[in-house]
């Protein structure tokens, strides 16, 4: 028990947003008598992508960048594992998926490199590069195209054994559990942590703040991959125009998940639980008989507005 | 003096480097010894941080010769340095503030063990390893990196200004902790502009001046008028003229420009109380973070007070921001140039920043009228603007002329200067300083806090002392020599050992401290 | 102990490093007469006045949608709200045309609407601090949704674009001089003369450079910015009303896509994302190279994707020019 008041103690923002979910959660079951156990699943199936293009911002956001360029490497890595696997064999997807993951990490190195050699500014430098690898995803297939292999679709639909686990939910604690949590421990991601909260105190302990910065964006473009990857198994095709809100969507997770965009501060935890948040609104509008479009309306105001809330806190708290 | 280059440890020979326009080295050596303390010194802007960048491997130099036990190792990174055998403490702690003390030390691969122990021998032996860096203060941090510093024990040592932030009871420690490592393998570099740590705890020094070597001293009973010289140059003759003499007993019963009770901050400032008279520069004497910073920041409205009142002109004031102070009569200039001027502007857009600031003053701006004003200012200060497009193209001390430019353009009531002469060249001190004179003389009142304490006679008609928050005692700037006003900062009595002298005894030097105080007693004796 | 050497000057910058950092318009028009000679070495129907009015009259709303991002970038921060802004400029007037009141009342109800959006991100980045990128995505979603809504609502009574937006959009004068030149020019006055000689550009400029040295000069900086973004969104709602007349069309999302050519042209021109830095006659130059450039992809027959590829990698090649002009070494 005092382990959890610990953790909660230290995690005040992430503790307050789960509560927020579990609300929203019973909210639901309430406005929706017919929801189920099934439902959820369907939901995790269509939040997974959007999960972890959260994660992967956050983990560039917390060496202190950030990435416009997320949506556009999801659409070409999301296009290029479609139209890879588009009538070939089962295990020929196997392939297709390394390949595609390689492609991810090989974006984000593009994008780091960049961003190191050139010394412009993270937001111009992925803006550019979303319009260049939208650019690639079109030619890789001018429209929707291409397919999924069985198993890829059937990885994140449904449930995991019991009802109670949705596949998607399982697959993206896997992720998170074997690529981020061992990260994040090693010297690595400690220097992702130092390189975004003090450029220079990391510089004069001996960090190369320039690898730090590839490995971040390279790291963002695993991800990244992971989040185009789950776009063609939940749809079957790849989609060669990204969509803008992915990106909308992700930084507005990272931020109401508490890790802050001076970098240095954070997890992936609340920007998922943010997601889910995100998502479980416009749902729940949806139940309301609103409007869906004012769910985009609440998300943007969401965003705004506990940001707001949050800032005034904190400049009355350095006030007081 | 002459040493043979086997005993050499460090050697860095015609070392120079420059920032685009602005050299900050020309021509600079040291060699260091083994198992010596060797002091580097020299006035502010003498190029002492250049140096410590490159030893270090955080600048490249543009020309020189670096050796460490005679191979050639220029550090292109702070780790190659660190490789090479070479570390440094610098003044900002290179501790990650979002990190606790445990992951730093993962960061930097430090041994724990040896970690605790050197914290232990410093006086820090019950820190919790797992408190987040951003959350100790700024003294415990600068301990944390000399033990982190110790610990991974670096055959070269660099200490940049390493007890200017540090409580008397943790500066005895760590002067004791560094002058013990006298006589071993491996050598420490000893930045400090305070003569009396180094006649403590240091076997040479090394002195530049203007970029360049000026000299290399043995340090012994009677070598620091030799330092002393060697860092002013000639020039130091011709600070000692001073300006005017001060407020008359007149002004003094006027209502006082800014009357000071009790203020407090919620951080170090705890009770200040002072009076600012029209007529007279007013000195406040502190050691670093001893709270003189969140006083100015009340004064000109960067903060609120959380005590006290404060009273401008008789009136009760309480400033949001600066522009409320501004309004009422009190400016500011920063000891820092990055922190006040728009580098990338001109000289002109700099000075009349102020005059643009208010809603109706956003209108279309008479050009002719703004070059008038502003070319009076400029002259009346005498700043050299020919590289005046951009004002990151001067130098500093006429970029610190530009941020007082911008209040004389527009008239002082009120001037706050925070260490306004730091880093910059002499002969501009000496302009400043009279200016502040001149400014004083036509009726201004100024507040002026120096870190460069001999500079208090030279500028001040009464100096004020603030130590642990509360200003502890008031003086006339004729009683305000060296040793008093260290004493003062430090809150001793008079005759009470300084912290430097208690080290000192711990490793048998006491003749050396004894030596450095008197001459810092008769030195500024001298000059009323 | 102290060799003699001779005194060290300073390094010079080299001279396309001054050139590019004091006189961008230099280059830029370089660049911008080099694309020229290039349609017109492919194209030979290109070659007549008509062909240049064309360019201007495409590069006209880009360059005001770029304005946006310029002001915005000199306080080193960004609108990334203004394509939904304009989107809903242009069909909200749309919607008016059926209605009493007519278009001008739709064109009211448009600029009130982003007069409200700019409040907004006004109050959100100046007085409450969050960080502009986030607040005006966030706006942008806002913006989209109540457009989507208002879509839903105006579906029975039908909307077209106003014959007078037609004209301002697409007419041109002689064949040669686009109308929106009539718009465009004061407002393209104002803002160059507003940066170069009054108080409020200084504040710009001061807030992007060093917004602490702005606050210790007393400049209240949510004042600054409260009127910035709503200047901004009005730009944006004034380029979007002839997006609309130019493409002879009205949907919610129709601008949505000139975002990025609009932060592209600003960098380009020289504004810098850090702030502090740019010029709107550097942006207008920038839209042009644009407009220029994607007219030459187009004779060329390259593809969409081809042109997206090159304009991305023309942003981060300019950018990168600039950086390495601009930064002292």
């Amino acid at each position: 028990m005092t382990v959890v008041r610990k953790w909660v103690g230290e995690n005040s923002w992430i503790s307050g947003l789960l509560g927020f979910l579990l609300l929203l959660s019973v909210f639901t079951f309430i406005l929706n008598p017919y929801y189920q156990l099934t439902d959820v699943q369907g939901l995790f199936t269509s939040i997974l992508p959007l999960a972890l293009a959260a994660v992967a911002q956050t983990v560039c956001v917390i060496a202190g960048g950030i990435d416009l360029s997320i949506s556009s490497q999801m659409a070409l890595t999301s296009c290029v594992a479609a139209v890879l696997m588009a009538g070939r064999g089962e295990e020929f997807g196997v392939v297709a998926v390394i390949a595609v993951l390689a492609l991810g990490l090989a974006l984000g190195a593009v994008n780091g490199a960049l961003v190191v050699v050139t010394k412009v500014p993270d937001i111009v430098v992925t803006l550019a590069t979303s319009f260049v690898f939208a650019g690639m995803a079109l030619l890789v297939t001018p429209r929707p195209a291409g397919g999924a292999a069985a198993w890829l679709k059937d990885a994140v639909v449904g449930k995991f054994f019991i009802d109670l686990f949705p596949k998607a939910l399982v697959l993206l604690i896997v992720i998170v559990a074997v690529v981020w949590i061992p990260l994040s421990r090693s010297k690595i991601g400690l220097s992702l942590y130092a390189v975004g909260s003090n450029q220079l105190a990391a510089f004069r302990s001996g960090v190369s703040v320039a690898r730090v910065k590839v490995i971040a964006y390279t790291i963002t473009g695993f991800f990244g991959a992971l989040a185009g990857l789950s776009l063609t198994a939940s749809t079957g095709i790849g989609s060669p125009v990204p969509e803008p809100t992915y990106v909308l969507i992700a930084i507005a997770a990272v931020v109401l998940g508490g890790v802050s965009l001076a970098g240095g501060v954070g997890g992936v935890l609340g920007p998922i639980v943010a997601v889910l948040v995100l998502q479980l609104i416009r749902n729940d509008m949806t139940y309301l008989g609103v409007d869906p479009n004012l769910g985009t309306v609440a998300q943007g105001l969401i965003l705004i507005g506990v940001l707001m809330l949050a800032n005034y806190i904190q400049i009355r708290r350095a006030r007081a | 003096m002459t040493v043979t280059a086997t005993d050499l440890l460090l050697e860095a020979t015609g070392v120079s480097k420059a920032y685009g326009a602005v050299i900050a080295l020309r021509n600079a050596s040291l060699a260091v010894r083994s198992g010596e303390v060797h002091a580097l010194m020299g006035a502010n802007g003498a190029g002492k941080s250049t140096l410590v960048k490159i030893l270090t491997g955080a600048v490249t130099p543009d020309t020189g010769r670096i050796t460490l036990r005679g191979h050639e190792r220029i550090s292109h990174s702070p780790a190659e340095a660190r490789r090479n055998g070479i570390m440094s403490v610098y003044q900002e702690p290179a501790v990650i503030p979002d990190l606790d003390i445990r992951d730093n030390l993962r960061l930097t691969d430090t041994p724990v063990e040896t970690f605790l122990h050197w914290l232990n021998e410093l006086g820090l032996g019950d820190l919790d390893l797992s408190s987040l860096a951003r959350r100790l203060p700024l003294a415990t941090l600068r301990i944390v990196d000399l033990a982190r510093a110790l610990a991974i024990d670096p055959d070269v040592l660099l200490l940049d200004e390493m007890t200017a932030a540090l409580p008397a009871n943790l500066t005895e420690r760590v002067l004791e902790v560094i002058a013990r490592r006298r006589g071993g393998e491996k050598s420490v570099i000893f930045i400090s502009h305070r003569m009396i740590e180094i006649a403590a705890i240091c076997d040479r020094a090394t002195v530049l001046r203007n970029g360049e070597t000026a000299g290399v001293v043995d340090v012994s009973p009677g070598s620091e008028e030799k330092i002393v010289e060697l860092m002013l140059g000639e020039i130091a003759a011709e600070l000692g003229k001073r300006a005017a003499v001060g407020a008359g007993p007149a002004a003094r019963e006027q209502t006082p420009r800014i009357k000071a009770s009790n203020l407090g901050s919620r951080g170090r400032l705890k009770d200040a109380s002072f009076e600012l008279h029209a007529g007279e520069v007013l000195g406040v004497v502190a050691l670093e973070g001893q709270g003189q910073d969140d006083l100015f920041d009340i004064l000109s409205g960067a903060e609120r007070p959380a005590t006290g009142t404060l009273q401008v002109d008789g009136a009760q004031a309480s400033f949001g921001h600066p522009a409320d102070a501004i309004r009422a009569g009190l400016v500011y200039v920063a000891a820092d140039r990055a922190e006040a001027l728009l580098m990338q502007r001109s000289v002109r857009e700099n000075i009349a920043l102020p005059m643009r600031a208010r809603v109706r003053n956003w209108g279309l701006i008479n050009l002719g009228h703004e070059r008038r004003d502003v070319g009076k200012a400029v002259e009346t200060l005498q700043i050299d603007a020919r590289a005046g497009n951009e004002v990151r193209r001067l130098s500093g001390g006429n970029q610190q002329k530009v941020t007082i430019a911008r209040w004389v353009a527009s008239g002082v009531r009120t001037m706050l200067c925070f260490d306004p002469t730091r880093g910059i060249d002499i002969r501009t001190k000496n302009q400043i300083y009279v200016l502040l004179r001149d400014l004083a003389a036509a009726g201004a009142a100024v507040l002026l806090y120096t870190s460069e304490l001999k500079e208090i006679q030279l500028a001040c008609d009464r100096v004020i002392v603030i130590f642990g928050g509360e200003v502890v005692a008031e003086m006339a700037a004729a009683d305000a020599d060296e040793p008093a006003l260290l004493r003062a900062a430090h809150n001793l009595k008079a005759g009470a050992a300084l912290p430097e002298q208690v080290a000192a005894k711990a490793v048998g030097k006491e003749d050396a401290v004894a030596a450095a105080m008197d001459l810092a007693a008769t030195t500024t004796d001298e000059q009323p | 102990m102290t060799a003699a050497a001779p005194p060290i000057a300073g390094r010079q910058p080299s001279a396309w490093r001054k050139l590019l950092r004091d006189q961008p318009l230099i280059p830029l028009s370089f660049l911008l007469v080099a694309l020229v000679l290039m349609v017109w070495a492919v194209s030979p129907t290109a070659r007549d006045a008509g062909w240049v009015g064309v360019i201007v009259r495409a590069a006209v709303p880009l360059a005001i949608l770029a304005g946006c991002q310029t002001l915005t970038m000199l306080t080193g921060g960004i609108d990334l709200s203004v394509g939904f802004v304009a989107s809903m400029a242009g069909f909200v007037t749309a919607t008016f045309v059926n209605q009493p009141g007519g278009w001008p009342l739709g064109v009211a109800v448009a600029l009130t609407a982003a007069v409200l959006v700019g409040l907004v991100n006004g109050i959100s980045v100046g007085v409450f601090r969050v960080h502009p990128l986030i607040v005006t995505l966030g706006m942008g979603l806002v913006v989209l949704g109540f457009s989507n809504v208002w879509q839903l609502r105006m579906l029975q009574t039908g909307a077209g674009i106003p014959t007078e937006l037609k004209t301002l959009g697409t007419g041109l004068w002689a064949d040669i001089v686009p109308y929106s030149l009539i718009v465009f020019v004061p407002v393209a006055l104002i803002i160059i003369l507003g940066l170069r000689r009054s108080g409020y550009g200084r504040m710009l400029y001061a807030l992007g450079d060093n917004p602490v040295a702005a606050r210790l000069s007393g400049v209240r900086s949510w004042q600054v910015l409260l009127t910035l973004y709503v200047i901004s969104a009005v730009l944006a709602a004034i380029a979007g009303l002839i997006y609309a007349g130019l493409n002879q069309t009205a949907s919610v999302k129709l601008v949505a896509g000139e975002l990025l050519p609009s932060v592209a042209a600003a960098v380009i021109g020289g504004t810098s994302i850090l702030g502090g830095r740019g010029t709107f006659t550097g942006t207008i130059m920038g839209a042009l190279i644009l407009t220029v450039l994607s007219a030459l992809l187009t004779i060329l027959l390259l593809p969409e994707p081809v042109r997206q590829i090159v304009f991305g990698s023309i942003v981060v090649l300019v950018a990168a020019a600039y950086t390495r002009a601009t930064t002292e070494s």
